[in-house]
């Protein structure tokens, strides 16, 4: 103890480093009350000190620790609450999972009534890695603009720009895509123009700062002698980003596709509003079709609470909820691997 | 015939190039057109007054306080936890399973759909907790939906403060708690104000999540009366409101008055500026903050 406690006060009793125990244990006690307590008698007000610290270190602790049970009572509220909800299809209503899964009928109050769930689940896949395809190319090239050819032009205009389109809101997205997209489409390809195309050209665009934030990322952490090198062996530019960048950002640019498909997946509106909304597999991407969260969106407030009609609406919701666990999961796959 | 490095490399360039500029095109044509198409409905009227269902000349008034209103019942309830929850994680959690756990909470979190998020709402908030169609049930929702966020801002925000700060306040006998909320958060605020305002823009666009939890009605509203027990008091958290976001899907998917399509484009174009407010002023608070508080230019 003393061994520890002396070269930690250097000078306070330098002029007698021979004196022990009796002569430091005055001082020592006024000074530390750690060491107080083993002596004996307690000076009050070193203990008054420590109690009303250890309340608040006390308080802290518990409060943040509350704080982080409301965000495990939530998740887990929310997967209890739609999956007893979107099940109960099945167990009570005794709809069959098949028939949900693969049937391509939808008419809840047909007679007889039919539960195929797979127009919607194929127009969420179709229009959202549609989107991806058309999204990923332009954030590459977005992603190659702002660390290769124009850094600094890129941190003042471009990573603004990317900034703005995903601050602006899905409806405004959804506006435009029914006053210039649709019109558009409807101009050139045979149709209405609503559809899987204008949906997946909506999502594209508001799935890019996703993908583009994550590719920019992944190329300005690259290692400098990977660019350096291959310019050193006289590559050009091109040659340098096809053949050295591009390979080292792959995994990076998966994540960042995975995590807009997500994103696409689940976006309501913007796509509701563009889509068409007719329940059957179009033949062609310039016909009227549906996604899980379009149907969801249309058809929730005129349902009852309870009935089969409403209960298969909690399971589209149910499905929207399997596919994001399966699309972290796929992202936590990715990433793990891009760190080896 | 094979092209030569040269030409193949100025080619690739003018590729990357004109995509780059058709990004921006793209957002500059976006925030253009609908400015340029609703600007010119908006007006005094049009901002103060109530909607028409059927008569041409409706505003957006009651949306628009609607918005603010519920933007700010929700900043009280997630601001509070979303700080507390990121200190948390940044501070007082060990490396470990349990945190690993959180961490994937989080992540699971933030991208749950935001139509799921309304519609445990609606089932939670609205119907077991008997809230109804109400501002309440969707500030609820709407902190579901941004809490991930805020845990996220606020940890960055906390890991950002430089080792020294904190050892000193720890050397200095303080406690964590204290050294938390007396050196490192003041330090932090910069980083998790400009973060809280994105978020607050988020919140401020969203409708998706309020659909079925704040509702699609607003009742006649007395402005005149600031009671907040009263059922026509704008400031009854306890009655249904539609927000401007919601508004704007509305008209668009079932509207029937005749200039619908004005007031879509002026309800976008006044969403729009809001957002893009947040957005700038965002940055300019985090330059102005982070200029005061660390002396350089």
């Amino acid at each position: 103890m003393k061994a520890t406690l002396d070269p930690a006060r250097p000078g306070s009793e330098g002029a007698e480093p021979t004196s022990r125990a009796e002569a430091s244990s005055e001082p020592r006690a006024e000074a530390s009350p750690a060491s107080a307590a083993p002596s004996g008698g307690t000076p009050p007000r070193p203990t008054a000190r420590r109690k009303s610290r250890s309340g608040g270190e006390w308080f802290g602790k518990t409060y943040t620790l509350i704080c982080v049970a409301v965000l495990i009572v939530t998740i887990f509220s929310i997967v209890y609450f739609v999956a007893s909800k979107g099940l109960s299809t099945f167990f009570v209503n005794g709809v069959s999972l098949k028939e949900f899964l693969f049937g391509t009928k939808w008419a809840p109050d047909g007679e007889p009534q039919s539960f195929g769930a797979l127009p919607f689940i194929t127009g969420s896949f179709v229009t959202s890695i549609l989107a991806a395809c058309i999204s990923a190319p332009l954030a590459f090239c977005a992603a190659i603009f702002m660390t290769e050819l124009m850094p600094k032009f890129g941190k003042r205009v471009m990573q603004p720009v990317i900034e703005l389109l995903a601050g602006i809101p899905s409806v405004v997205y959804g506006f435009v895509g029914l006053t210039v997209i649709v019109p558009f489409f409807r101009a050139i390809f045979p149709g209405q123009g609503l559809g899987l195309a204008a949906g997946a050209v909506v999502l594209s665009i508001m799935i890019l700062p996703t993908i583009t934030t994550i590719a920019t990322d992944a190329m300005s952490n690259l290692p400098r002698g990977l660019k350096e090198g291959s310019y050193a062996l006289g590559a050009t530019r091109w040659q340098t980003i096809s053949r050295s960048i591009l390979p080292a950002v792959i995994p990076s640019m998966l994540t960042g596709v995975v995590l807009g498909i997500a994103r696409a997946f689940g976006e309501a509106l913007a796509v509701q509003m563009v889509i068409g909304n007719a329940p059957h597999i179009p033949s062609s991407l310039f016909e009227s079709a549906s996604t899980l969260t379009s149907v969801i969106t249309l058809s929730m407030g005129n349902t009852i609470m309870g009935q089969v009609q409403n209960n298969v609406l909690w399971s589209l919701a149910l499905v929207l909820l399997v596919m994001t666990f399966v699309f972290v999961a796929i992202v936590r796959v990715l990433e793990r691997r891009s760190l080896r | 015939m094979r092209m030569s490095n040269k030409t193949a490399d100025r080619v690739a360039t003018a590729v990357f190039y004109f995509f780059a500029f058709l990004i921006i095109l793209i957002l500059a044509g976006l925030i253009g057109f609908i400015l340029y198409r609703g600007l010119s409905h908006i007006s005094f009227g049009f901002l103060t007054s109530p909607p028409q269902t059927f008569k041409v000349g409706g505003g957006i008034g009651p949306q628009l306080f609607n918005s603010l209103f519920l933007l700010v019942l929700t900043m009280i309830i997630t601001v509070p936890l979303g700080i507390g929850a990121g200190i948390y994680m940044a501070e007082y959690a060990r490396p470990g399973r349990f945190t690993d756990f959180i961490r994937l909470v989080v992540e699971v979190l933030s991208s749950f759909p935001s139509i799921v998020v309304g519609l445990f709402g609606l089932l939670v908030f609205v119907n077991y907790f008997g809230l109804k169609f109400s501002l309440l049930a969707g500030a609820l929702a709407l902190t579901v939906f941004n809490l991930p966020l805020m845990v996220r801002i606020t940890e960055q925000g906390i890991r950002g403060v430089p080792r020294e700060q904190k050892e000193a306040g720890l050397a200095l006998g303080l406690t964590r708690w204290k050294t938390i909320v007396k050196i490192m958060l003041p330090v932090a605020l910069p980083t998790i104000l400009t973060g809280t305002i994105l978020a607050a823009g988020r919140v401020f666009g969203e409708a998706a999540a309020l659909l079925f939890t704040a509702g699609m009605s607003s009742p006649r509203l007395d402005f005149t009366d600031w009671n907040p027990f009263s059922p026509v008091s704008p400031l009854n958290p306890l009655r249904p409101a539609e927000t401007l976001a919601v508004h704007i899907w509305k008209i668009n998917s079932e509207g029937i008055a005749p200039d619908a399509a004005q007031i879509a484009a002026g309800a976008s174009a006044v969403l729009i500026l809001t957002v893009l407010l947040f957005n700038l002023g965002s940055r300019w608070l985090g330059r102005f903050l982070y200029r005061k508080l660390t002396a350089s230019r």
